[in-house]
């Protein structure tokens, strides 16, 4: 125990005669810590988006805007027909605004409404319910069989397109994908600018303590006696500017992103994850960075 | 510790008090000499041979100076016997244990037990003269009660009880060489090494530090000082080993006792030593000599 009060009064000490490079190393694990406490839930909330859209289990047929309701229903027909469709539901445009309005609800988008005075922009819709989730694709190229040309072509011609939960959570997931992967790459170079200036502290601590693990080892410290301190060292900044981060993310949750989510119907769609797991993800992380940046250092630098 | 129980035990019994020679007469069981090279030869990487089949034994108890001109592998046996440079071929024994052969591991319980004093102090610059004591027994897990009881002590023993609280650099070159003393010295371990302990001291000053470091071998520690400067060491009247290019060229009790007895010099630091014409002590005046 007396020798943990030790190890720590030594780092401290370093830390305190290196302020410069241990400042810069602190700031930069803020930075990653922060990004990554930013990157981790946008990444987790676009991915559970993409399953939410795939689990929905239909089909949204919609005609073209000009389209009557007996062209309409003339399609309804044909779609009826098709294997596997349980049974189908013509949408007319009123029905469809009156939904709209129950989906988005009294939010401002929802004021927003009114403001079509009268005109109504939807279209004729049939929703298509399947017996069964994985007969969707096949139902959906039932109504839109290729041509010969390659091009699909409904089987009436009113339809417009098909807008199948595949298609929007194909859309998403390339988009998300892009994100994830940029996402990915920034927080891995951030955590290795992380990993390397901590590494840097660490050094320059070694070279400005040359003397004093010299005298350490002359009147017989242990190797690890020698190295503990500097291992703490980097634990130190690690966990500071993790906990500096964490800090401000807590902040912007209360500020920013709680009185957005009780108004907006979109964010408390999302299903992410929660502060407290994200904080010990983010903290483990940042005890492994500065763990790794001291020790390679050590094997480096400090030949005992 | 395995690697000199006897001694520990013994050092750990009375705590450093100053006390005169714990194995007079002969043991029972003949230990083995606490210093011992057997043909030992040290080769740089590079290919510089700092050490050629060096041979000689040191026994408990003993003063004995090491000579010779820089480069002549002076400071190589003393890295050599604290287990920082691993001899080629041939043996180095400390106590009987081959420092070579020693796990890597254990080489910092083998340092515990040697004291290491050099020109340039190598205190830390940065943490007073109490403290700088106190990091030897921290180093090594001492408790707290025995470091506050240990460092004061052995500040007084080295005449520096005034000087407790001041940083190195508001001490002269020979206090400082006290504090570099009192830290190799306050684990009262059973050798110690000196690597020109007066080199960067003018003579009064060196005249001290030779005196302290007799009083310590008056309480039982080997002494083991590397000096280039063969005129005072000649008038000692002590062990010498004189090394030139890496091999042991001389190795005898210098002779000229009766020559120097009015130099200033050998007389107070002899006075210091108890070495007279009958000093009665039960000291040995020296080694015998070795060919």
């Amino acid at each position: 125990m007396g020798r943990m009060f030790f190890f720590i009064a030594e780092a401290f000490r370093a830390l305190r005669r290196s302020a410069s490079p241990s400042l810069a190393a602190i700031v930069t694990v803020v930075m990653t810590t922060l990004l990554l406490g930013v990157f981790i839930p946008v990444i987790k909330a676009s991915s559970t988006t993409t399953e939410n859209v795939q689990s929905q289990l239909a089909l949204y047929v919609y005609m073209y805007p000009d389209a009557t309701k007996k062209q309409a229903l003339g399609a309804q027909k044909e779609i009826d027909k098709i294997r596997h469709v349980q049974r189908t539901e013509l949408v007319t445009p009123e029905q469809g605004l009156a939904r709209l309005k129950e989906n988005i609800g009294k939010s401002e988008i929802g004021e927003g409404i009114t403001q079509l005075k009268g005109k109504n922009p939807l279209p004729y819709a049939v929703v298509v319910h399947p017996d069964n989730a994985n007969s969707l694709p096949a139902i959906q190229s039932s109504i839109t069989p290729k041509a010969k040309n390659g091009k699909a072509k409904p089987i009436s011609p009113a339809i417009e397109e098909v807008n199948s939960g595949q298609k929007t959570a194909n859309a998403i997931r390339t988009v998300t994908n892009a994100v994830k992967v940029m996402l990915t790459v920034i927080a891995v170079l951030l955590l290795i600018v992380s990993l390397l200036l901590i590494a840097n502290t660490i050094r320059l601590s070694i070279y400005a303590r040359r003397r004093e693990v010299e005298v350490m080892r002359l009147v017989g410290a242990t190797n690890w006696f020698i190295r503990w301190p500097f291992v703490i060292e980097g634990l130190i900044v690690g966990l500071t500017g993790a906990a500096i981060a964490v800090g401000m993310l807590l902040v912007g949750k209360l500020t920013i992103i709680d009185p957005l989510a009780e108004n907006f119907a979109l964010i408390e769609d999302f299903h992410t994850v929660g502060f407290l797991p994200l904080i010990i993800v983010l903290l483990g992380a940042s005890i492994i960075v500065s763990m790794l940046g001291s020790g390679i250092v050590l094997r480096r630098f400090l030949r005992v | 510790m395995a690697l000199l129980p006897t001694r520990r035990r013994r050092s750990r019994a009375d705590d450093g008090k100053p006390r005169s020679r714990p194995d007079e007469p002969a043991a029972p069981r003949r230990r083995p000499p606490i210093v011992e090279l057997r043909d030992a030869t040290v080769v740089y990487p590079g290919g510089h041979v700092a050490l050629e089949r060096v041979s000689f034994g040191i026994e408990r108890g003993d003063f004995v100076f090491v000579v010779g001109p820089t480069g002549c592998g002076k400071s190589t046996l003393i890295r050599t016997l604290i287990g920082e440079v691993k001899a080629a071929s041939g043996e180095v024994l400390i106590a009987g244990h081959d420092v070579d052969r020693l796990p890597k591991r254990r080489i910092p319980h083998l340092r515990r037990r040697i004291g290491t004093v050099f020109q340039d102090f190598k205190l830390l610059p940065n943490r007073t003269v109490y403290d700088n004591v106190a990091y030897t027994l921290k180093v090594t897990g001492e408790r707290r009660s025995e470091i506050r009881r240990k460092v004061p002590e052995i500040l007084r023993l080295v005449g520096l009880q005034g000087k407790v609280h001041n940083y190195p650099d508001q001490l002269s070159g020979g206090e400082q060489q006290r504090v570099a003393i009192a830290r190799a010295f306050v684990n009262h371990p059973p050798l110690l090494l000196a690597d020109e302990p007066t080199g960067n001291l003018d003579p009064e000053t060196s005249i001290g530090i030779m005196q302290l470091l007799y009083r310590i071998n008056r309480t039982g520690t080997t002494v083991l000082v590397v000096t280039h400067d063969r005129e005072m060491v000649d008038k000692m009247r002590r062990r010498v080993l004189a090394l030139d290019e890496g091999r042991l060229v001389r190795d005898q009790v210098t002779s000229t006792y009766h020559e120097e007895s009015t130099s200033e010099f050998g007389v107070r630091v002899r006075a210091e030593m108890g070495v007279g014409e009958g000093h009665t002590n039960g000291e040995p005046a020296a080694s015998p000599p070795r060919s």
